[in-house]
């Protein structure tokens, strides 16, 4: 591990790669802030210029560094204008944005931004741990065992959809899965379901998808829904410090929050906003009588832990990305694509192959939440201004660089036409409150689903390889249970609840 | 009915065809050595076919509870919101991709920042102009020459290109 740490130190430490992470978190920042656009957004706009920087390494620590900067600022909007840009950061408003009212806006951005740095922190200390433990059982994998995992994955990602909402996410993850078959596939050499149109040869552009599923969309609601924006108060973030007493009072929820954000964030399909709202829950129910009276009315309890837990968690979605190659989130699959587009293969050998780029992502974690902390914060009040930034203007320029994003990859203007025809179907599935994450995981997924599904059944001579090795059956088992379990315990709470109004 | 269930009834629809690809039409090419192989290529596309259309069926028929909850934007009443503009910017979003090669990078994307800013209301032209060109000229500036993608920055008539 030390070895490990030294080469990531090594290539993380370059004033290349500092460049890169303080680039990263600042536009992050900035782009984060603008209320509508999520992290996902973010870092498939960014693509493009991560793939051109053509070094592995770099362009995962720039959309890395992006991915935390985008979390930064969704929860300074959350503060300052109750405005969450991210859904991760709704919980932040519970308690920033009355803090912010009572004109303590630059203390409620100091404790976001140090239980950012904790959680950030903690988690990846926490990740350096558990990896590389988790990727030498992976490496034991064999493509049954891959593909059950991914199965597991999947389903994980259905089962944390919330309540009613499995089917859809099932219906959504399949459809991604069946997007993944279109095109030529690497084991058939064969295209398949082209409708004999040239452009789908190659099969969907990921990064058309990505910007199609969630750019386009939350642009598009922006346009019709025009939030108010109220000032933003930026004038006037003063006195930023914390006193003695209040940094003992938050220590222990830091704490509890970083390990419990880190595991939420581990498990697919959880990620930032559970571990947020968790959190925020978690720590009201343990406070004291009086304390407990104090959320929701700007609570400094109430505003660290959902920062803690949403930035531990972020790390901790970066376990199953870098050790199984199994994105657990949206944003870890955008991440995956640019991986893939860069001719890495995340996952188990690659702590050992390439183990520069596994240490320097570690690395760059620290270095990233260190930046955060000493430059984002003092300049708050400086990037706040882009909050004044007119809609008029902020909108086209929003959907400019979305399809940018798309023909930047491609230098293709069909894929700008099939952007827009995906970004309409994409914004009436959201109105229609389909989950539209599983969709894109499914996508990327998919090819390695496939690949691994085929060369078992190649090596067993069919679906033999099911129940012949106990793993591949265990990890089915477990992604049934996944699937069942949310319908099995509403229809359970609905027959408790037989009788009672509902309360929900 | 409820958009979430005509969706279904969409996809449904989608996993049928693309099933009856997968189960009918897909294996006629086959070549006999593949044919041995215990996976072919529409294998997996047809467990896939069978796995939508069970999940659209479950969501169609409504046979998962789910407590209706209305997202930021209520679909039913969707002409209280600025729908004009929303529909307005898809299609500059079109144009865009249609003149894009055309007229060249400098031209398309300034008239898309000009006229997008328009159609949201904007009218301060003196300010509208110079940001959509000076935009138009630094992103094309970044992209060609810092990335060094090319990208064709004016109509091919000036570049001599002959269209």
């Amino acid at each position: 591990m030390l070895e490990g740490m030294l080469i990531g130190l090594q290539t993380a430490l370059s004033l290349k790669m500092i460049l890169v992470v303080i680039g990263g978190c600042l536009i992050g920042t900035f782009i984060g802030m603008l209320p509508g656009l999520g992290p996902m957004s973010i870092i498939a706009i960014m693509i493009p210029v991560a793939i051109s920087m053509g070094d592995p390494s770099a362009a995962l620590i720039l959309l890395a560094g992006v991915y935390y900067g985008a979390i930064f600022g969704g929860s300074t909007s959350s503060i300052l204008l109750n405005a969450p840009g991210v859904a991760g950061t709704v919980a932040t408003s519970f308690d920033g944005y009355p803090m912010t009212q009572q004109g303590k806006a630059g203390k409620a951005l100091t404790i976001a931004a140090i239980a950012s740095f904790c959680g950030g922190t903690i988690g990846a200390i926490l990740l350096m741990i558990f990896a590389p433990m988790l990727s030498s059982v992976a490496l034991l994998f064999h493509s049954a065992e891959y593909f059950a995992l991914m199965v597991v994955g999947l389903s994980a990602i259905a089962a944390f959809a919330g309540t009613g909402q499995v089917a859809k996410a099932i219906m959504m993850t399949t459809l991604g899965l069946i997007m993944a078959t279109v095109g030529e596939g690497a084991l058939f050499n064969l295209p398949r379901f082209t409708m004999g149109i040239m452009d789908l040869q190659s099969g969907f552009g990921f990064i058309t998808l990505a910007m199609a599923m969630f750019a386009l969309p939350e642009a598009l609601f922006l346009v019709l829904k025009p939030r108010e924006m109220k000032d933003s108060g930026s004038g006037d973030i003063k006195d930023m410090r914390i006193t003695r007493a209040e940094a003992w009072a938050i220590a222990p929820v830091i704490g509890r929050q970083s390990l419990q954000g880190f595991f939420i964030g581990v498990l697919p399909g959880a990620g930032a906003t559970i571990a947020s709202f968790l959190g925020y829950a978690v720590e009201r129910n343990i406070a004291t009588k009086e304390e407990q009276d104090q959320f929701g009315k700007g609570s400094i309890k109430g505003l660290a832990a959902p920062e803690t837990a949403n930035n531990a968690a972020c790390t901790g979605s970066f376990v199953p990305l870098l050790t199984l190659g199994i994105p657990g989130s949206g944003t870890t699959a955008i991440l995956l694509g640019a991986l893939i587009a860069l001719n890495v293969t995340p996952g188990p050998r690659l702590m050992i192959d390439e183990p520069q780029i596994f240490w320097a992502v570690i690395i760059s974690m620290y270095i990233g939440n260190l930046v955060l902390l000493v430059l984002n914060l003092p300049l708050i009040p400086y990037i706040a201004k882009v909050l004044m930034v007119p809609r008029n203007y902020l909108i086209p320029f929003i959907l400019f660089f979305t399809l940018m994003g798309a023909y930047i990859g491609q230098n293709n203007a069909t894929e700008l036409l099939i952007l827009v025809g995906f970004g309409i179907c994409a914004t009436a599935l959201k109105f229609a409150d389909y989950p539209l994450a599983p969709l894109l995981i499914g996508f990327i997924l998919g090819g390695m689903l496939e690949d691994n599904f085929s060369r078992s059944m190649q090596l067993y001579d069919g679906i033999a390889f099911i129940w012949e090795r106990p793993m591949t059956m265990g990890l089915l088992v477990i992604a049934a249970i996944l699937i069942v379990l949310p319908s099995y315990r509403a229809r359970r709470a609905r027959i408790n609840q037989a009788g009672v109004a509902d309360g929900d | 009915m409820a958009l979430d269930r005509w969706i279904a009834l969409i996809l449904l629809g989608i996993c049928l065809a693309y099933g009856y690809a997968a189960w009918f039409t897909m294996d006629a090419g086959l070549a006999p050595f593949m044919q041995r192989n215990p996976i072919w290529p529409s294998t997996f596309p047809k467990a896939l076919s069978v796995l939508g259309a069970g999940a659209a069926l479950v969501t169609l028929f409504g046979l998962e509870k789910s407590n209706v909850k209305m997202g930021d934007i209520d679909y039913r009443r969707l002409h209280e919101y600025k729908l004009g503009q929303a529909i307005a910017l898809l299609a500059l979003m079109v144009i865009y991709a249609l003149t894009l090669r055309p007229f060249g990078f400098l031209v398309a994307t300034s008239g898309f920042l000009i006229i997008g800013a328009f159609i949201l209301g904007e009218r301060k032209l003196h300010v509208m102009i110079p940001v959509g060109v000076i935009a138009a000229f630094s992103v094309w500036y970044l992209v060609s020459q810092v990335l060094e993608i090319y990208m064709r920055p004016l109509p091919g008539f000036l570049l001599g290109l002959g269209g």
